[in-house]
């Protein structure tokens, strides 16, 4: 399938990637903000798979929406907040960081437009002889061992929410 | 072969976690002893080469291997770590579910450092480098101390830094060679048809890749995460680390890229410095602590600098010396870090200021101590002195003397502060306190002794390991 850079599905992809971009940066929860990025990453990663390259969407659905989230979830479980943060305070650090980051996806289209209007001339990459053309192609046919090798990493990261985080509650809930 | 080492540990962890839980607390142990035990074997028994054709999950997960001599080196010395770490971890983690979740993290970073070992595509290798990375990472925080948890941040950290350096570099070799095989890397890389260019940008990847594996390996001026690491670390996880995960994942991965991937021949001056300067700074560094187990990380950074020298020779015999190397300090360290955990358990501390005179107590510890010591400095018969001695030979055949004088004399550093410690731990009067102590129990005795038999042997019977053992290695270089 082969959509061109006009295509609204494109744009729609590159819409709902800066959406999601900025929600990683205005969640005030460090948890919500690991699985904005992921969502980002997916969204990036359609948008490599709509420009026909399908193993670059591939590896970046691979590294930041599946290993790269589970090791932040796994980091984030150490590091979880007491909750003690007062309503008035999320709010306005919230407030805050709403108005440094929304110019950054406007900005983000402007320069996307300025490159659309300036003629770069860049070299075309190599191109290895019959590129696998499906996401499923890629996964099943060409990524079979990467594909088990995340399952694994998804399994480790279970058993890391269960020893950081699991544990930290239960021993929270002593405590009280 | 799939079968064995990454399929088999993968299911036992999938079933001991459906098992009830009591019955898959005390069936974790025994399945984690069998698992280590039966790949060991499977590796010294097998025809070599180790092929996996007629593999049954091979046959769904299609994956590409190509072994050598280097690979049975390392799946060997994997084993036999995580078979040690199984057994320390049952006499030091007393809690019952700590223990179920330690022996299942401890299979699948088996099972990552395995899938390292196996790998043959650059994505493939950062993939199982995470695994290796993940378990790792909350194997350190395990015990959820404030140490440990830093330990594991400093980890997570530099191991993201790594993941970034790994992960730009295979983006610009795939913008190359339009691949990420082993062997289409290579061959696109030697074909003599890139340009002046092409040829910087690749070698601008190749340095990327090459930090990122410094970093996991803890070499100089990338150990700061390292110390940190195994001294907080429960002690078990220390064995683990020291003895194999920073080798698998940054040592073995870079003799493998270096030789057979990025093909680099003659001496490289950079690895030189690197390994020169991580063997005296660890050296140096080891000299001032106080601690057990900090201190046989410092000696691990030391260490691990002479097989980085050993590469850098780029001669023949400076390159099965590090191998050699490589699997004696798995071999040693991992003896080390098992007599550290026999010495806190019964002692009750790793502060060398509050030990002394344990040998009367504690016999079998305090000799496997000495001969780990012994061996690491690179004494005669030991092992560790025979891989030194293919260390110092090959730099001085590929014209690196001063290396080799460096090399020789940090060696003696090395014999100084391990001997103090094994004067201000074992030697001297009973420090007080520690009347009561005892020798430790069968859990840590056996590979206690598994270990100290393998360095007493590989060193006793060298010469007919140089048949056995250098020729096969040449066919891999």
């Amino acid at each position: 399938m082969m959509i061109y850079p006009c295509d609204p599905v494109f744009f729609i992809s590159l819409a709902l990637m800066a959406i999601c971009a900025l929600w990683a940066v205005m969640a005030t929860d460090l948890l919500k903000s690991a699985i904005a990025l992921a969502l980002t990453s997916v969204c990036l990663s359609l948008t490599m798979f709509l420009l026909s390259s399908p193993l670059a969407a591939v590896f970046e659905l691979s590294v930041c929406a599946g290993l790269i989230t589970v090791i932040f979830i796994s980091a984030i479980s150490m590091i979880k907040p007491e909750g003690n943060d007062r309503k008035e305070d999320l709010v306005f650090r919230k407030n805050r960081r709403l108005k440094k980051y929304l110019p950054l996806p406007f900005l983000l289209v402007v320069v996307g437009i300025m490159l659309r209007m300036i003629q770069i001339d860049m070299p075309a990459l190599p191109v290895a002889d019959a590129l696998p053309v499906s996401l499923s192609e890629v996964m099943w046919d060409e990524r079979r061992v990467d594909l088990a090798g995340q399952a694994i990493i998804i399994l480790v990261g279970v058993f890391g929410v269960v020893v950081l985080f699991k544990e930290y509650m239960k021993q929270k809930e002593c405590e009280k | 072969m799939i079968t064995f080492f990454i399929a088999l540990p993968l299911l036992v962890v999938l079933i001991l976690n459906l098992l009830p839980r009591k019955q898959a607390d005390a069936l974790s142990f025994w399945c984690g002893m069998a698992l280590t035990v039966v790949s060991g074997i499977y590796v010294l028994m097998a025809p070599r080469p180790m092929t996996s054709d007629f593999d049954p999950v091979n046959l769904v997960l299609n994956w590409k291997i190509v072994t050598s001599d280097l690979t049975a080196v390392m799946l060997i010395s994997i084993a036999l770590v995580v078979f040690s770490a199984f057994w320390v971890g049952r006499y030091l983690l007393e809690d019952e579910n700590r223990q179920f979740i330690f022996n299942n993290l401890l299979l699948l970073c088996m099972v990552g450092m395995n899938g390292v070992v196996f790998s043959q595509d650059l994505f493939t290798l950062y993939v199982f480098l995470e695994i290796v990375g993940a378990s790792s990472f909350i194997l350190i925080a395990l015990e959820r101390t404030k140490a440990g948890l830093e330990g594991a941040f400093k980890y997570i950290l530099l191991s993201f830094v790594a993941t970034v350096l790994i992960l730009s570099s295979v983006a610009m070799l795939f913008m190359v060679c339009g691949s990420l095989d082993y062997e289409a890397v290579r061959i696109c890389l030697t074909s003599g048809t890139l340009d002046e260019n092409t040829s910087r940008f690749v070698l601008f990847a190749v340095g990327l890749f090459a930090a990122g594996l410094l970093i996991k390996g803890g070499m100089v001026p990338f150990h700061g995460w390292l110390p940190d690491a195994y001294s907080s670390a429960p002690t078990p996880v220390s064995v683990l680390l020291g003895g194999i995960v920073t080798k698998a994942a940054g040592i073995f991965t870079l003799i493998q890229l270096v030789r057979n991937v990025f093909v680099f021949e003659g001496v490289s001056p950079v690895l030189l410095v690197i390994g020169t300067v991580s063997i005296a700074v660890g050296a140096f560094a080891a000299m001032g602590q106080s601690n057990f187990k900090r201190l046989l990380a410092y000696s691990s950074i030391s260490q691990i600098g002479y097989i980085i020298v050993g590469l850098g020779s780029g001669h023949i015999i400076g390159i099965v010396g590090a191998i050699l190397h490589l699997f004696n300090h798995s071999v040693f360290k991992t003896l080390l870090f098992v007599n550290a955990a026999a010495v806190e358990k019964q002692s009750g501390t790793v502060e060398m200021d509050k030990l002394g005179g344990l040998s009367n107590k504690m016999p079998v510890t305090g000799f496997a101590s000495v001969l780990g010591f012994l061996s690491a400095a690179g004494i005669p018969p030991l092992s560790g002195f025979w891989s030194k001695v293919l260390i110092v030979v090959g730099l001085w055949k590929a014209g690196a003397p001063m290396a080799a004088i460096i090399a020789i004399l940090l060696s003696l550093i090395t014999l100084a502060y391990f001997l103090s410690v094994q004067r201000k731990v074992f030697f001297g009067k009973l420090a007080s306190g520690l009347e009561g102590v005892k020798e430790a129990d069968f859990r840590v005795l056996v590979p206690t002794i598994l270990l100290v038999l393998i360095t007493l042997v590989i060193g006793l019977t060298f010469p007919w390991l140089f048949d056995t053992f250098l020729v096969p290695l040449e066919s891999f270089l």
